[in-house]
């Protein structure tokens, strides 16, 4: 008698049901009042269209949730995930050419389409340097025992400062045409960030579903104390979500600072830790740790970029948007809240 | 005596750490840079920090509540936004003022209400309040707005004298902060509000069962950092003369930083308002020694302030660790 289990309550219980509720709402809205908004074009032999720049728009962000779904996971959070975009941001800007920082230099040289490291280097130094930053939280937070949000708030503040002090306190622009190819350019006509995203998401689905580590990570968000005494790392477990998630936001920074072609110690994913936290929780996982489901916070990081790109249709000004984003968050709060869970279990137990 | 002495020393170590932590800072600056031993530099400290004082206040006793508040610098953003609007409006500043001051607590209290009944984590509800806060600002002006109000220039420009000390002075709107430290003080040491405070930082479990108004307290201490937020934004905008949804950015780390350098612990129910003050003092110290350098860059400041943070939280853990074992 599995099935007796009613399909809408199954759907109900399902980790994705609720962001994908929220995502129907908001494409429904768009349907309603901008038809134009899911028109999708070819052009150059490449898609283009709002439902493509939603998705190319929210790689970074969709990375970052990654690495941030499984922080959480366990228990932790990860405040430092803006500042790491903005580190390796500037890492892969100053590498490609040394001489930006600095004002003596006449502008052909600042300017030319070349490099002088090869751009495998800059991209392992640009991963090298998230990953370092992680690898400090996570030190931090496993080894030292300080509280995450205490710990990952030190590179918080610092790290922008760092990510300044790596550009001489510039804001460096790119001219370097092949670094451009990871924010800007085309596979079989879909956006290369794309293929990033996927593949870091299946590396990391594969490492905690195919492995034990993902139920090890449950298990720390549950109980830290009782997966050490059965006998389970709970230091390098905790040691491993940071390192990931600073993987992650390192990544991010590659894509990011590459689609602006510049690296802004102060800009570089401005926000990033509160949108990723964000699109975490609106994917379901609980802030307090336990179960985790990487593919709803993809999901949540897609609703929060539809809905930006939403509200830029409409003509919303960018800076005005943040309230709207706000509402965004108070609606999820509600939507999750166990009064509201309840309220709605009636309704739907009623019909 | 000496016990006495030895007992109050152990008690108080992380103010006193602190405290020593300050006074060193300062006179490594006398010592490098002769111009800032001037008694003058020391007063700038609360000219500069006027508005990081006032909302640090807020946010310890949210922190002791084992909460934080991240909206502040919103709030700060969005109180001058508005009273710009208004008195550019040509609204009375006595009207503008405690107008603000209301929208501050009624924010504050909305906060504390989704915190406290719909059992939301602070740090999300918060965060939604600095990007509601900051966005209201935004929506009210798109540029800065300057204020031509004259009881406003009078307040931002009028130099009070310090008695005792020559040729030092202070701007009005920086005296705000010390007054409010005082009444934080007595509300988190003499007043039932304050040791409930304390104790549901300790633990809320306990507080509850012992029948202390949680909730309500909850809600009130949030109200008051919404208060204190709006009275910091007023704060800036007369220092300023002028409001805009972008100023103040990042202020509410600098908070944050600052109330844990004053050895608050993020754990909630250990600290208090006086280490905050020093916190702060520590926070402008920073500033002012970069700027007495000349050569160093702004962003040293945020480096600076990190790494004093990973010190003050290193000290405060073994202090924890120890108070545990012991």
């Amino acid at each position: 008698m599995k099935n007796s289990v009613p399909l809408l309550k199954r759907m109900r219980e399902s980790r994705l049901f609720w962001p994908i509720v929220a995502m129907a709402l908001i494409l429904l809205v768009d349907a309603i009042f901008a038809p134009g908004f899911f028109k999708v074009g070819i052009l150059d032999g490449h898609l283009y269209g709002n439902i493509v720049d939603a998705f190319n728009n929210s790689a970074p962000l969709m990375l970052v949730s990654l690495g941030m779904t499984l922080v959480i996971a366990t228990g932790g959070v990860d405040l430092s995930v803006g500042a790491v975009i903005a580190i390796s941001a500037a890492m892969g800007a100053v590498l490609i050419n040394p001489a930006l920082g600095n004002k003596l230099i006449t502008n052909d040289i600042l300017t030319k389409d070349a490099t002088n490291t090869p751009l495998w280097l800059i991209v392992l130094a640009t991963l090298g340097a998230g990953t370092l930053c992680g690898l400090w939280n996570g030190l931090l937070v496993s080894r030292a025992k300080i509280q995450p949000m205490v710990a990952t708030l030190i590179l918080m503040v610092a790290g922008r400062g760092i990510a300044q002090l790596i550009t001489n306190g510039q804001i460096m622009t790119i001219y370097f045409t092949p670094y451009f190819w990871f924010g800007n350019g085309f596979i079989l006509g879909l956006p290369v960030s794309i293929y990033i995203v996927a593949l870091v998401f299946i590396i990391a689905w594969v490492l905690v579903r195919k492995t034990s580590i993902g139920l090890f990570i449950e298990s720390v968000g549950i109980n830290a104390k009782a997966t050490y005494y059965s006998g389970i790392s709970e230091k390098n477990i905790k040691l491993f979500v940071y390192i990931f998630s600073g993987f992650c936001a390192a990544i991010a920074g590659l894509i990011l600072s590459s689609y602006v072609h510049s690296a802004d110690g102060n800009n570089n994913g401005l926000n990033y830790e509160l949108d990723a936290i964000l699109a975490v929780v609106i994917g379901g996982t609980l802030m307090s740790g336990g179960r985790f489901s990487l593919l709803a916070s993809l999901v949540g990081a897609l609703i929060i970029w539809t809905f930006t790109i939403t509200m830029y249709t409409f003509g919303v000004p960018a800076n005005a948007l943040l309230a709207g984003r706000a509402v965004l968050v108070l609606l999820v709060i509600l939507l999750y809240s166990d009064y509201a869970r309840r309220l709605l279990n009636r309704i739907f137990s009623l019909g | 005596m000496t016990l006495k002495i030895k007992n109050f020393i152990i008690k108080n170590a992380p103010l006193l750490t602190t405290i020593t932590i300050f006074i060193l800072v300062f006179i490594m600056g006398g010592v490098l840079y002769p111009a800032m031993q001037k008694p003058q530099v020391f007063f700038n400290l609360f000219i500069n920090t006027a508005s990081l004082l006032i909302v640090s206040i807020g946010m310890t006793f949210v922190i002791i509540t084992r909460g934080i508040d991240l909206s502040v610098a919103g709030m700060i953003a969005m109180t001058s936004a508005a009273s710009a609007a208004l008195l550019a409006k040509g609204a009375n500043i006595f009207i503008v003022v405690p107008l603000m001051l209301v929208m501050g607590i009624t924010f504050g209290f909305a906060l504390g209400c989704i915190i406290h009944y719909l059992k939301v984590q602070p740090f999300i509800v918060t965060l939604m309040g600095l990007f509601f806060a900051r966005g209201m600002a935004y929506i009210i002006t798109l540029e800065a707005l300057p204020i031509k109000d004259p009881v406003y220039r009078m307040l931002a420009l009028t130099k009070v004298h310090i008695p005792l000390f020559e040729k030092t002075y202070l701007y009005i709107p920086s005296l705000i902060g010390p007054i409010l430290l005082i009444i934080a003080i007595y509300l988190s040491h003499w007043t039932r509000f304050g040791r409930t405070v304390y104790a549901i930082g300790n633990n809320e479990q306990s507080a509850r069962l012992m029948g202390l108004p949680v909730g309500r307290t909850i809600i009130t201490v949030y109200a008051l950092s919404g208060f204190c937020s709006a009275l910091a934004g007023i704060v800036w905008s007369i220092s300023l003369l002028s409001g805009y949804g972008g100023y103040a950015p990042g202020m509410e780390l600098d908070a944050i930083a600052s109330v844990v350098i004053g050895g608050t612990l993020l754990t909630g129910g250990v600290g208090g308002v006086i280490g905050t003050l020093f916190g702060v003092l520590i926070n402008g110290t920073i500033v002012s020694l970069l700027q007495f350098n000349g050569t160093l860059s702004s962003w040293w400041t945020r480096i600076g302030v990190g790494l004093l943070t990973l010190i003050f939280i290193g000290i405060q853990s073994i202090f924890y660790m120890r108070r545990k074992h012991a």
